[in-house]
């Protein structure tokens, strides 16, 4: 399967004008949000421009991106962050941006609503060996890292999830699968890689609270796990931070979680993968899982001369 | 134990393939919801969970038949054998879903997984261990074997054990579910210890009764 070649054209000389953001209908739906709550935000528009980053595989489709989801904020279930985010409040909202930085700043939802936004079909491999092909909406990492100016320091961006106990069902009671909040990391290299995205929406719609409103990492050479959801703290560090799947299995989840069909979890193979929503019950969805989940070419060199199979 | 309305004896019989009736329901319905494209997300590990979930509830419920007896006096004994066959079955039918739907034949990654993966080893070691109860599980060899089909059939405890612990390998975190599991075969397991003395003590405690009926008022 070739690797997608992104042409090398700024993405604003091939964007029609009518898909830039339109601010007026944008702002309209935020406040049907406020007033109308989630069942709203499942279905507020959002706009964005076309991308060079466009897998060309058939998109897994939105019934399954929004109803099959690990989001143990909300249970452990693929069917509870479907079943059990409907009192969750994606708005208002911030993000706050700290650590080492020259300008520490908090960004209110909207202000990033109006950074230039992209649509990007990106393939999505869970670390559970199954994927997804997802049309996301979303931003540029690196575009906003800059906005806060990192110090010659900073060698890692660390990442938290919002702690919501009487919203998030999976935070309460006795049972409690992870120590909260949730935490994720990348090193600032991957974080202002052009494949790395903030993500506010899916299939033209701000992100349905399963999927991690209202805004959420996508990064997608390296494992779903990585892709922390409904974000409030981005903070850039020397070190490397700690990132929960990592802390809670050490052997099971890497701190890099870059997927590798040659690096077995070791309970299942990695060599394959479910398509979700393709193949039914009886036809294969199984198809081999990718080097880098098929962009090689973009992010191999992030790695040049790094053990995978020690770095996994 | 006069509070347990019993089953007239003309229906033991259709109730035990009542049972089997029943118990196939869950995987004919959900076979159905899967081939009809009705099962949600990821279909075919849906039903293969649904099979390994089902499969241990029934390896749970013929540990219960005994316990039941001794302590409520219930003799549910007809059921066992529907019960610990339906485990097999489902066991089975978990088994070949995993390898024709889900790994779809592809058998270097089933052997892989066979040899590799600890949780999967100890789920087919379960399986090889059930086949020959099921084999054993009629009237003749209960006969012919006599005490040894007692000894041979210890092996459900064993079978039980070794499926809770998988399910609780299986998954990404151990929760309430795997750990309900856990607790219930133990449960069950540890009554097989104090089982003995227990009855003894129970036995001991009638022949004291029923040559002294008046203790029984007082004793309540
Ligand atoms: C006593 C025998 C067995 C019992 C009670 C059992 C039960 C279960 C249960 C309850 C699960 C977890 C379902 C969930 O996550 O909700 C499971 C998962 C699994 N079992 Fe078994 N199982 C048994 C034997 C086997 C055998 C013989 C195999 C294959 C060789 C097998 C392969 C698997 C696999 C691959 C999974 C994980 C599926 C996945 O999520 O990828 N099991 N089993």
């Amino acid at each position: 399967m070739p690797a997608y070649r992104p042409p090398r054209i700024a993405a604003s000389e091939i964007t029609p004008e009518r898909f830039f953001l339109d601010r007026r209908s944008f702002l309209a739906a935020a406040g049907g949000l406020v007033l109308g709550g989630a069942s709203v935000a499942h279905a507020a528009e959002l706009k964005a421009s076309a991308s060079p980053f466009k897998v060309d595989e058939a998109l897994t489709p939105e019934k399954d991106v929004t109803s099959y989801n690990n989001f143990y904020e909300f249970g452990t279930g693929k069917g509870d962050p479907a079943a059990n985010s409907g009192g969750f409040k994606p708005t208002p909202w911030s993000v706050k941006v700290d650590g080492l930085v020259g300008k520490p700043k908090e960004f209110g939802l909207e202000e990033l609503l109006a950074l230039p936004l992209e649509e990007r079909t990106y393939r999505m491999r869970c670390v559970e060996a199954w994927s997804m092909v997802i049309p996301w909406i979303g931003f540029s990492l690196a575009n906003l890292l800059d906005k806060v100016e990192p110090l010659g320091s900073a060698k890692y961006v660390a990442f938290e999830t919002v702690v919501r106990p009487e919203e998030m069902p999976g935070q309460s009671g006795y049972f409690q699968p992870l120590p909260w909040p949730y935490r994720e990391g990348l090193r600032l290299d991957e974080a202002r890689h052009p494949l790395t995205i903030l993500a506010v929406g899916l299939y033209g719609k701000t992100l349905p609270n399963q999927n991690g409103a209202p805004i959420r990492l996508v990064v997608p050479w390296k494992y779903g796990f990585k892709g922390i959801k409904s974000i409030v703290r981005i903070s850039l560090t020397e070190t490397a931070p700690p990132c929960t799947w990592n802390l809670a299995a050490p052997d099971e989840y890497g701190f890099y979680a870059n997927v590798n069909p040659a690096v077995d979890h070791p309970r299942w193979s990695q060599a394959t993968e479910n398509r979700i929503g393709e193949g039914g019950f009886f036809g294969s969805n199984r198809r081999d899982t990718l080097p880098f989940n098929g962009y090689t070419e973009d992010v191999a060199g992030l790695y040049a001369g790094m053990d995978l199979k020690v770095n996994f | 134990m006069a509070a347990i309305p019993l089953l007239p004896k003309r229906f033991h019989g259709p109730s035990v393939w009542a049972l089997y009736a029943l118990g196939f329901i869950p995987a004919a319905l959900a076979f159905y919801l899967g081939a009809t494209g009705q099962l949600p997300g990821n279909a075919v590990k849906e039903f293969e969970h649904l099979l390994g979930l089902w499969a241990l509830r029934f390896l749970v419920a013929t540990l219960t038949i005994t316990p039941l007896r001794d302590l409520f006096g219930l003799n549910w004994l007809r059921y066992r054998r529907a019960l610990g066959l339906l485990a097999f079955y489902y066991v089975l039918m978990h088994f070949t879903a995993y390898m024709l739907l889900d790994q779809m034949l592809r058998i270097p990654a089933i052997v892989a997984d066979i040899a590799r993966r600890p949780f999967i080893t100890i789920g087919m070691a379960a399986l090889i261990m059930l086949i020959p109860l099921a084999l054993t599980s009629n009237n003749w060899s209960i006969r012919k074997l006599g005490q040894r089909w007692n000894k041979l059939h210890r092996l459900a405890y064993v079978i039980a054990a070794a499926g809770a612990l998988h399910f609780a390998m299986a998954v990404k975190v151990v929760g309430p579910k795997q750990m309900l599991y856990i607790f219930l075969v133990a449960l069950l397991l540890a009554w097989r210890a104090v089982r003995t003395p227990f009855l003894r003590w129970k036995r001991q405690r009638t022949a004291v009764t029923r040559s002294h009926p008046a203790t029984q008022k007082a004793a309540g």
